[in-house]
């Protein structure tokens, strides 16, 4: 499935389609994605369309959740707990991590069961399969925007300045939809094959909220050890974000360079493995 | 011969045995790893004359196909063929002979297992109605939606919309999600993004199965069109009458082969006569998945013999009796079931309906029904025919409430006796009918000079 391959003798000025089995390594198929990018804009915009169609409240659904995780993370680790926040007033420290958080953890869940709900489609028509999972986070970018506009109130009611590490701050935002695109390219294609994805991934998701630093500052964690806990991808993220938008603490250096070969990582292998089980998706799932 | 617009070269396409089974979960892997060896040791069904309900898609419900004896299945096998641009080609077979398995190779849905195919152009499949429809969104949001999915820019899209919305005939509704249209609403509005894709190449399978005759006859007429516009068609289709109208050229596909190719009147025939496709019963036991809706379904369908058992090959001379069983769920009028005959070469030779038994048109009152109508022998020529059964409210509104095309086919064939339409006579006998009319000839006796 070469669109345009050289080998092909063209006499027609129209595009040719070699189809064969899948052999070796596939590639990674980004020019046809390209070409592809208005079914990508549907796919988005349907979602996003969808989520909100039969709610009675909704687009303000994407800012409940994660303000209502503020007030009760706020009560709980803020006042209660008394975590530090490094000298930011705890619910902005908290809401600017739930933030990242929110937008790769539905990223990953709606990317990771993409393939599963719209198997029809799969079955029906052709296109390539990476739409799906890169619209579902696309839709999840569109929720953070609204939840962003609290987030630039809590800071004006606090009186919290950005510095001038927020021009870093599109940097992070895209670091968290590539980290949850990573393993929503791994877990989609599991879950094609291996339902039980769809059951673990909440669990999953939960897990991984508390391995970080959202509700408390990766300043709790040694120095030493701090670069090791880069290799949750979601670290690097939350405290850059953190750091970009509020100040606070010293750039995260180490951990966020760990952070970032890991995301690299995944991402690439998750692409490949997607693509090269995007051949039997149609025949398994 | 390199002015090709698909090129197929040794496809084969396998699948495990058991079809397009699932792995639910990890635990089924492990159980199925286990159980793997015995899979074999079972034995395999063997199917022949089709005489049950239409088939599902499991393909351990069809034929048997050729296997490796890994319990594997090739669903193609070693398929070569080429179709040059502008043709319009059918595919034809039975149920699991891999038409649409080949339709979703060359769709790119599927990964071929060997062998390779070319395709030049862009390539529109349309192998569902409806597909990429969300329920929840309008009519204006799905006409984008689904015509993206088909493959449509949206400036074309945009540029065809008006006359998308004046196909679907749904003007009125085109801002209520589609879930409050009727489902005659829906066909028809699929179906319209559908007839408007312009690719180079379409691939079509089976899709002319729905709707109502009226659109349906809209809809292969538009898609007559495309074809004339030079576009590649390849469809399938068990529908003869379409088959033979829409293409010159037919591919009858059995076990995954190739087993005829060329002119479709010839193709069509030779498949006809290997007697697959052939029903001639057939009865739906489960009334959830009997066609029809929640007024009237269809139980059974048969072509009978004078003695009441069903048949399938009839002497010219027989009567030949269509039996249509339906049950009604609620009390209705001016219902009748109806049924046409096509010849192979898709002509309507002729309609029939129950009206005029008794009080059965003031009022169908409900329980079940079984109607029988009478073909009298010597009137048909020979040749293999096909039924449509339908059951419709018949007054308008005219509402259909069972459409099944190609529900029951039978063969005649003329034994060449003295008391049959064509006799004794050994020479061609054309007509698309061979009723044995009333002669009177009057003969008076005189001197005849030879010249």
């Amino acid at each position: 499935m070469k669109p345009g391959s050289d080998e092909l003798e063209s006499s027609l000025p129209l595009p040719t389609f070699l189809i064969d089995p899948p052999s070796g390594w596939p590639t990674l198929g980004l020019k046809e994605l390209w070409e592809y990018r208005e079914l990508l804009y549907f796919f988005t915009w349907r979602d996003i369309k969808v989520r909100y169609k039969q709610t009675a409240l909704g687009a303000a659904w994407a800012i409940i959740q994660p303000f209502f995780m503020m007030l009760v993370f706020s009560l709980f680790f803020g006042r209660l707990a008394h975590v530090s926040s490094d000298g930011i007033p705890y619910p902005v420290f908290v809401y600017a991590g739930l933030l990242p958080w929110q937008l790769f953890s539905q990223s990953l869940v709606e990317s990771s069961n993409s393939l599963v709900t719209n198997e029809r489609l799969i079955n029906k028509v052709y296109f390539p399969r990476v739409c799906l999972p890169i619209s579902a986070v696309i839709a999840a970018l569109v929720d953070f925007t609204i939840a962003f506009t609290i987030l630039i109130l809590m800071m004006a009611f606090y009186g919290v300045r950005p510095t001038a590490a927020i021009v870093a701050l599109p940097a992070f935002i895209l670091l968290a939809a590539c980290t949850a695109l990573a393993v929503g390219l791994w877990l989609s294609a599991f879950n094609a094959r291996y339902r039980d994805v769809r059951y673990t991934i909440n669990f999953f998701v939960q897990f991984w909220l508390f391995a970080t630093p959202v509700a408390y500052s990766s300043s709790l964690v040694p120095l030493r050890w701090r670069a090791l806990y880069g290799l949750n991808p979601m670290a690097g993220v939350v405290e850059g974000f953190r750091w970009s938008l509020l100040g606070g603490s010293e750039a995260p250096g180490p951990m966020l360079a760990v952070s970032v070969s890991m995301v690299v990582l995944l991402f690439i292998g998750g692409l490949y493995y997607f693509r090269r089980m995007e051949a039997e998706f149609a025949d398994v799932i | 011969m390199n002015n090709f617009a698909i090129k197929v070269e040794h496809l084969g396409k396998r699948y495990r045995v058991g079809g397009q089974e699932r792995y639910k979960s990890l635990r089924d892997v492990l159980t199925n790893r286990v159980k793997a060896p015995f899979r074999s040791l079972r034995p395999s069904r063997k199917n022949g004359n089709g005489s049950s309900a239409a088939a599902g898609t499991d393909f351990q419900d069809q034929y048997p196909r050729r296997r490796n004896g890994n319990g594997f299945v090739w669903a193609l096998d070693d398929v070569s063929f080429q179709i040059e641009p502008g043709e319009v080609v059918g595919i034809i077979g039975r149920n699991g002979a891999g038409k649409s398995t080949l339709l979703r190779v060359l769709a790119r849905i599927t990964r071929p297992t060997r062998g390779k195919a070319q395709i030049r152009g862009r390539v529109g499949a349309l192998l569902e109605v409806g597909t990429g429809f969300h329920p929840e969104l309008t009519g204006r949001d799905n006409i984008y939606l689904s015509g993206a999915v088909l493959g449509m820019r949206s400036t074309e899209i945009k540029s065809k919309f008006d006359e998308i919305v004046a196909f679907a005939e749904i003007e009125r509704f085109i801002d209520t999600p589609v879930k409050r249209y009727s489902s005659g609403m829906q066909v028809r509005l699929a179906f319209a993004v559908a007839a408007h894709l312009e690719p180079e190449i379409l691939l079509i399978d089976e899709v002319l199965a729905v709707g109502d005759a009226e659109f349906q006859k809209k809809c292969l007429g538009k898609i007559g069109d495309v074809a004339k516009q030079g576009r590649t068609i390849l469809f399938v289709s068990h529908h003869m009458p379409s088959v033979v109208r829409l293409s010159p050229r037919t591919l009858l596909l059995d076990r995954g082969r190739i087993t005829d190719s060329g002119k479709t009147a010839e193709v069509v025939g030779t498949y006809l006569n290997s007697g697959f496709g052939l029903q001639a019963e057939q009865c739906w036991p489960d009334p959830s998945s009997a066609p029809g809706n929640d007024l009237v379904r269809l139980n059974v369908v048969r072509v009978q013999n004078t003695s009441g058992e069903s048949q399938q090959f009839f002497d010219s001379r027989e009567s030949i009796g269509i039996e249509i069983g339906y049950t009604v769920m609620h009390p209705v009028t001016k219902l009748a079931a109806e049924f046409v005959v096509y010849d192979s070469q898709g002509v309507l030779l002729f309609t029939s309906a129950n009206q005029y038994d008794d009080g059965l048109l003031e009022l169908h009152r409900p329980g079940e029904y079984l109607s029988t109508c009478w073909i009298p022998g010597n009137l048909m020529t020979e040749g293999t025919f096909f039924v449509r059964v339908s059951v419709v409210e018949i007054q308008m509104p005219v509402k259909v409430h069972v459409f099944e095309e190609n529900v029951l086919a039978f063969q005649i064939s003329d034994p060449m006796q003295k008391d049959s339409a064509r006799g004794r006579i050994a020479h061609d006998y054309p007509g698309l009918i061979r009723p044995r009319l009333e002669w009177k000839t009057r003969f008076s006796e005189r001197e005849v000079f030879s010249i």
